[in-house]
C-alpha cells in the first residue's frame, strides 16, 4: 500500500513537472508559437479522442457522431462567453456548459438510440452527427450569434496552455479512474459480450448510458477549448467525417487502451502537421496522399492498433511487477 | 495515481523532440531559394511572403488557380519589389479553418512572412484574417468576400486585412439594374449557396435592387455547398415562370444550375457574377447569358493584357476568376512593398491602404476605409465557343 | 398533383442512383461485414472513366461498360491490397473500417493530383440526346428513362447472378457462415474478389448514371453518394438486396419531397431523421434479419 501512495505521489510529481517544462519552455520561445499552438491542438483532440475511447474502446458502443458533440460543445461555450463577456469565471462555467449541455444531448439521444448493435448504432449516431450539422447551418434562424452557415466570429481568444493541459489530465484522470473500477470493468464486460453481462446481472443499458454520457461530455469540453483557441467556429469543423478522424485515432491507439489513445491522438495531429516539413514545397498537393497511406499501411501492420490493449503503468515501470494485460478486444 | 500518466511525459518528450527537429533545419526554401534568411543584414534585402489556398481537399481546383496567379505574378516581377527581394513559400490550409489558422500562425512564427495573400475561401479566411491581424502581419485575399474578413462583428476594423475583389454589393446592384433596364424582365428567380458568404451577399444586393427597381423576387431559393440534385426545387420554381434566374455562384455550381433549370424546360435569360469566370464553365448550357465581372479579356489595358497572355503561355488555358484576383492581389503588395521600401509590416499595411489608382487587371484600386476596393464592373455574355462578349462597363 | 407526381419522378430519378451504390454496399456487407467507405470514390473514379470514354467519342453503353470493368479491377485490387492482409491477420473488424477510411482519403486525395485526374469540376457530356416526354401531366426525361431502365437492367443481372450461378451460391453461402464455406471447399478469397469486382462495377454504372443526371463530375463527388446511398442500404436491411433498393428509393423520395415541399435547408437532417426513426423500430432495417448479434 504504502508503495502505492509512493506512486502516486511520484506521478503527481512527474505531471507537475512535465507541466512546468512544457510551460517554461514556451515562455522561453524554446517551442514556436506555432508548434505550441500545435501541441494545444493535440491536447484538444486528445481530450476528445478519451471520450470517444470510454465509449467505443472501452463500452464497444460503435459512435460515428463524435464531432456532433466536440461541436455542440464549442458552440454552447461559445455563445456562452460571447454573450456575457470573457472572464475566466465565465470561461470556466463555458467550459462546463459546454460539456454540460454535450452531456444531456447525449443522453436524450442515447437513451434511445444505445439498444441499437454494433454498425447499426454507428450509422445511427451518424445520422445524428449530419442532423447535428445542419442544425449548425442553420443556427443563425435561432440566435444571430451563432452564425449559421456562415461561421461564427467574435468568439475571445482565451484558450491557453494551462487551461488545455490540466483539461486534458483532468479527463484522462477521469477515464483512468472510471476503467479501473467496478464500473470500468462492467464496461468492458458490455463490451466483451453483452448478452453474458445481462445474465450476469449487469445493468447494461445503464453502463453504455454512463459511458456514452461522459464521453460525450469529454468531446464536448474539449469543443469549448477548441471554440476559444482558434476563435471562429464554422459547421463544416464539424461534419461526420471528423467523426472519422476522432474514430481513427481510438482504433489506432489500440481499443481499451488510454495511453493509446493519447499517443495516437497527440501523433495524428503532429503528423498532419510535420508532413508540411517532409513533402517541403514541391510536394505540396501530396500531402493527403502520404497521409491516407501511411494510415493504411499502420493500420495493416498493427491491426491491433499500436499500443493494442496495453496501458503504461509506473508500478511496473518502477516495481518491476509483471501484471498481465489487460483483455484485448474485438469489435 | 500509477500508470499511463507518465505516457503523457513520454509523449511529450516526442513532441519536443519533433519540435526541436523541425525547427532546427530552418523552414522550407521558397522558389528563389535564397539563403539569407528573413533578416536583412546581409548585404540583399529580403523579404518572405506567403501564400495560403487549399492546394488539397475538395476546392484545390480554386487553390491551384489562386496560387497560379500567385506564381505568375512574382515571376513577372522576378521576385522583386523594388530593392527587396522576394521569397514566397505557399501553404495548403486543406480548406478548412483549423489547418488555415495553423498553417498562418505557422507563417507568421516560424517562417518569418513579413506579408500574407490568401486564403481563398470566406470560411477560412475570416480566421486566418484575425490571426493575421493580432500578429499585425498585412493580408491580402484575392477572393474572400464576406464582410467579415476585413471588419470584426462590432463593425471595428482589422487594420492589416484587404481584398482584392469586389465586395458584394456592387455585382449585385450592376446586375439589377442591367436586367431591369437592358433585359427588360420584371421577375425573376434568385438562387445562392447560403453558406457562402459570397452568393449570399450577391443575392441580398440583387435582391434589393431589383425590388427598389420595381421588378419582383418570386423564387429565393438556398442549398448547400455539397447539393448536386436541384430537380426539386427547379420543379417548383419552373411553375412560377420567372423571367430570369439569378445565380450568383462560382462556375461550378452555376453549370449545374443551369442544366437543371433547362432539364425543367426553363430557357429564360440567366444572370451571374464574376464566379462564372472558368474554363470550366458549362458554356453549351449558359451561352447566350451574362455575368458581371472584374474585367475582359478583350479588354485592350495592359494590365489585363500581360496577365491573360502571359498566363495562358505559362499555363496552357485560359485563367479564371480565382487566379485573376490572387494576381492581382499578389502585384498590390509587391507594390506596396515597393512604395514602402521596408519589411516593416505597419509600413507595408499603410502604403497599401494609401495605394491610389493602381493599374489592377480588374482596373484601377483604391481601399476605401474597410478594406475594400473601389473598382469598376464589366458586363460580359457567354458564347457557345468558349469565349465572352464584352457588353458593357459600369463604374461605382 | 402534376407538379406532386413529377416531384416523385425526380426521387425516383435520385433513388435508382441510389440504389446501385446501395447494392454494391450491401453485397460487400453482406459477405465480410465492412461498411467499405471506399465505395463512394469508386463511383467517382467510374465516373472518371466513362467520361474520359465519352470526351474521345466512345458510344455511351462502351464507355460506361469500360468504366465498370476499369471498377471492378480497382475493386479487386483494394481488397487485395488493403482488405485481405488484415482478413489473414485475423484483424478485428474496425480496422478494416479505418483501412477503409484509408483508402477512401486516398482515392479523394489521389484523384486530386494533376498527375491522375486532376481537382477540376468537369461538365460530363450528354449521353443521350435530351428529349422530354409528357405523359399524364408529368414530364420525362430521357435521362431518367436512362436511369430506371439501367439501374433495373443491371439489378436484374445481379438477381441472375446470385440466385442462378454456381458462383452466386458461392458468395451466398460465404454470406452465411464464411468458415463453413471454407470447409465446403469454396475459395473464400475468390469469392470475396468476385463481390468487391461485382460491387465496384455497379458503382461505376452508377457514377456514370449520378454524372448523366447530375452533370459535374470532381473527384469528391462521390462522398455525399456513397453517404446517403449507404444509409439507404442501412434503412433496408444491409446485406439484402431488395432492401437497399427499397431503402434507395424512400431515401431519394425523402430528400426530394422535403426539399420540394418543404425547405432544402433540412432535407438532409429528414432523410438520416428518418433513418434513426426506422432503426429504433426495425433496429436490422425494413427488410433486415433481426436477430441476437454474437460478434
Amino acid at each position: 500500500m504504502a508503495t502505492v501512495r509512493r506512486n502516486s505521489i511520484i506521478s503527481a510529481g512527474l505531471i507537475v513537472a512535465l507541466f512546468i517544462v512544457l510551460y517554461v519552455m514556451r515562455q522561453q520561445g524554446l517551442m514556436s508559437a506555432y508548434w505550441a499552438m500545435i501541441l494545444d491542438l493535440a491536447l484538444i483532440t486528445t481530450t476528445s479522442a478519451i471520450g470517444l475511447s470510454l465509449i467505443y474502446g472501452f463500452t464497444g458502443q460503435f459512435s460515428l457522431g463524435h464531432a456532433a458533440f466536440y461541436g455542440i460543445g464549442a458552440y454552447v461555450a461559445a455563445f456562452i462567453t460571447k454573450s456575457y463577456g470573457a472572464t475566466t469565471l465565465n470561461f470556466t462555467l463555458a467550459l462546463l456548459a459546454g460539456a454540460l449541455a454535450a452531456a444531456v444531448v447525449a443522453f436524450l439521444v442515447g437513451l434511445p438510440i444505445l439498444r441499437l448493435r454494433s454498425d447499426y448504432l454507428g450509422i445511427a449516431t451518424l445520422g445524428f452527427g449530419v442532423i447535428v450539422k445542419v442544425f449548425f447551418d442553420n443556427s443563425d434562424k435561432l440566435s444571430k450569434l451563432l452564425g449559421g452557415s456562415m461561421g461564427m466570429t467574435g468568439i475571445p481568444r482565451i484558450t491557453t496552455f494551462p487551461w488545455v493541459f490540466w483539461s486534458a489530465v483532468l479527463v484522462i484522470l477521469v477515464a483512468r479512474n472510471l476503467v479501473n473500477s467496478s464500473h470500468g470493468r462492467a464496461c468492458i464486460t458490455v463490451r466483451e459480450d453483452e448478452i453474458a453481462a445481462d445474465i450476469m446481472g449487469i445493468d447494461t443499458t445503464r453502463f453504455k448510458m454512463l459511458a456514452f454520457t461522459l464521453g460525450c461530455a469529454m468531446a464536448g469540453l474539449a469543443g469549448g477549448l477548441y471554440a476559444h483557441l482558434y476563435a471562429f467556429l464554422h459547421p463544416k469543423s464539424f461534419e461526420f467525417l471528423k467523426s472519422f478522424d476522432v474514430l481513427l485515432i481510438v482504433v489506432l491507439g489500440g481499443l481499451g487502451s488510454l495511453t493509446g489513445t493519447v499517443v495516437a491522438g497527440m501523433g495524428v495531429v503532429f503528423l498532419q502537421e510535420a508532413l508540411r516539413d517532409v513533402l517541403g514545397q514541391e510536394f505540396l498537393e501530396w500531402r493527403g496522399v502520404v497521409y491516407a497511406l501511411l494510415l493504411i499501411v499502420l493500420m495493416i501492420l498493427r491491426p491491433q492498433g499500436l499500443m493494442g490493449g496495453w496501458e503504461f503503468s509506473l508500478d511496473r515501470l518502477l516495481l518491476r511487477r509483471g501484471k498481465g494485460g489487460k483483455a484485448r478486444g474485438a469489435a | 495515481m500509477k500508470r499511463l500518466l507518465v505516457g503523457l511525459l513520454a509523449v511529450s518528450m516526442l513532441v519536443l523532440a519533433a519540435c526541436g527537429g523541425t525547427q532546427a533545419p530552418g523552414s522550407s526554401s521558397g522558389p528563389t531559394s535564397s539563403s539569407s534568411g528573413t533578416g536583412s543584414g546581409s548585404g540583399d534585402k529580403v523579404i518572405k511572403i506567403g501564400l495560403i489556398a487549399p492546394l488539397t481537399g475538395n476546392v484545390k481546383t480554386f487553390g491551384e488557380s489562386s496560387k497560379k496567379g500567385f506564381d505568375l505574378a512574382l515571376e513577372q516581377a522576378g521576385y522583386k519589389a523594388g530593392d527587396w527581394t522576394i521569397e514566397a513559400v505557399s501553404g495548403d490550409d486543406k480548406g478548412d479553418s483549423t489547418e488555415g489558422v495553423n498553417l498562418a500562425t505557422r507563417m507568421i512564427t516560424q517562417d518569418g512572412v513579413k506579408a500574407i495573400i490568401g486564403s481563398v475561401t470566406s470560411g477560412v479566411t475570416i480566421p486566418v484574417g484575425l490571426v493575421a491581424n493580432e500578429n499585425k502581419i498585412p493580408m491580402i485575399t484575392g477572393t474572400a468576400t464576406a464582410e467579415g474578413v476585413t471588419v470584426h462583428e462590432d463593425g471595428t476594423r482589422k487594420e492589416f486585412v484587404f481584398r482584392a475583389c469586389f465586395i458584394d454589393p456592387f455585382q449585385g446592384q450592376v446586375a439589377a439594374r442591367f436586367a431591369l433596364e437592358d433585359l427588360g424582365v420584371k421577375t425573376a428567380a434568385v438562387f445562392y449557396d447560403k453558406g457562402n458568404p459570397y452568393t449570399v451577399g450577391l443575392a441580398e444586393a440583387f435582391r434589393a435592387e431589383f425590388e427598389a427597381g420595381g421588378g419582383q423576387i418570386v423564387a429565393w431559393e438556398s442549398y448547400a455547398e455539397a447539393d448536386t440534385d436541384f430537380s426539386a426545387v427547379m420543379t417548383n420554381v419552373a411553375a412560377l415562370q420567372p423571367e430570369m434566374l439569378y445565380l450568383p455562384d462560382y462556375y461550378n455550381k452555376v453549370s449545374l444550375l443551369a442544366k437543371a433549370a433547362k432539364e425543367k424546360g426553363l430557357d429564360v435569360p440567366m444572370l451571374g457574377g464574376d464566379g462564372w469566370d472558368s474554363e470550366d464553365l458549362d458554356f453549351e448550357a449558359l451561352a447566350g447569358n451574362y455575368f458581371t465581372a472584374h474585367y475582359s479579356a478583350d479588354d485592350p489595358s495592359p494590365a489585363v493584357q500581360k496577365f491573360v497572355q502571359e498566363f495562358e503561355a505559362k499555363y496552357g488555358h485560359k485563367p479564371d476568376s480565382f487566379a485573376a484576383l490572387t494576381y492581382d492581389a499578389t502585384n498590390i503588395l509587391l507594390e506596396a512593398i515597393r512604395q514602402a521600401n521596408t519589411d516593416d509590416t505597419d509600413a507595408i499595411r499603410k502604403a497599401i491602404q494609401d495605394l491610389s489608382g493602381f493599374q489592377a487587371v480588374g482596373g484601377s484600386i483604391s481601399f476605401d476605409d474597410k478594406g475594400n476596393p473601389i473598382k469598376a464592373a464589366t458586363i460580359l455574355k457567354v458564347s457557345a465557343d468558349k469565349s465572352y462578349e464584352f457588353v458593357t462597363t459600369v463604374n461605382p | 398533383m402534376g407538379q406532386l407526381l413529377e416531384q416523385v419522378v425526380n426521387g425516383l430519378q435520385l433513388g435508382f442512383v441510389y440504389a446501385l451504390i446501395a447494392v454494391g454496399y450491401t453485397m460487400v456487407y453482406g459477405i465480410i461485414k465492412l461498411i467499405n467507405f471506399a465505395h463512394g470514390d469508386v463511383i467517382m473514379v467510374g465516373a472518371f472513366v466513362t467520361f474520359f470514354g465519352l470526351v474521345r467519342g466512345i458510344p455511351w453503353p462502351v464507355a460506361i461498360l469500360i468504366g465498370m470493368i476499369v471498377c471492378a479491377v480497382l475493386g479487386v485490387v483494394i481488397e487485395r491490397l488493403a482488405y485481405r492482409p488484415l482478413r489473414e491477420k485475423g484483424a478485428p473488424r474496425i480496422a478494416a473500417l479505418i483501412t477503409a477510411i484509408g483508402v477512401s482519403l486516398f482515392l479523394e486525395n489521389f484523384a486530386s493530383l494533376r498527375i491522375a485526374f486532376g481537382p477540376d469540376f468537369r461538365q460530363f457530356p450528354a449521353m443521350v440526346t435530351r428529349a422530354q416526354w409528357n405523359i399524364f401531366g408529368v414530364t420525362i426525361s430521357s435521362i431518367q428513362v436512362l436511369i430506371v431502365s439501367i439501374t433495373i437492367l443491371l439489378v436484374l443481372i445481379l438477381q441472375v447472378v446470385v440466385y442462378r450461378t454456381k458462383i452466386g451460391k458461392a458468395m451466398r453461402a460465404v454470406s452465411m457462415d464464411m468458415d463453413a464455406a471454407r470447409l465446403m471447399g469454396i475459395n473464400v478469397n475468390m469469392v470475396i474478389a468476385f463481390t468487391f469486382a461485382i460491387g465496384s462495377a455497379l458503382a461505376a454504372a452508377a457514377g456514370a448514371l449520378w454524372a448523366a443526371a447530375y452533370p459535374q463530375i470532381w473527384p469528391y463527388m462521390g462522398i455525399m453518394p456513397g453517404l446517403k446511398a449507404f444509409t439507404a442500404a442501412v434503412l433496408g436491411g444491409i446485406g439484402s438486396i431488395p432492401g437497399a433498393l427499397l431503402g434507395a428509393v424512400l431515401m431519394g423520395q425523402a430528400e426530394v419531397l422535403t426539399a420540394a415541399y418543404l425547405t432544402t435547408d433540412f432535407k438532409d437532417a429528414v432523410a438520416f431523421a428518418m433513418l434513426i426513426l426506422v432503426l429504433l423500430i426495425r433496429p436490422a432495417g425494413l427488410l433486415g434479419k433481426a436477430g441476437p448479434e454474437k460478434v
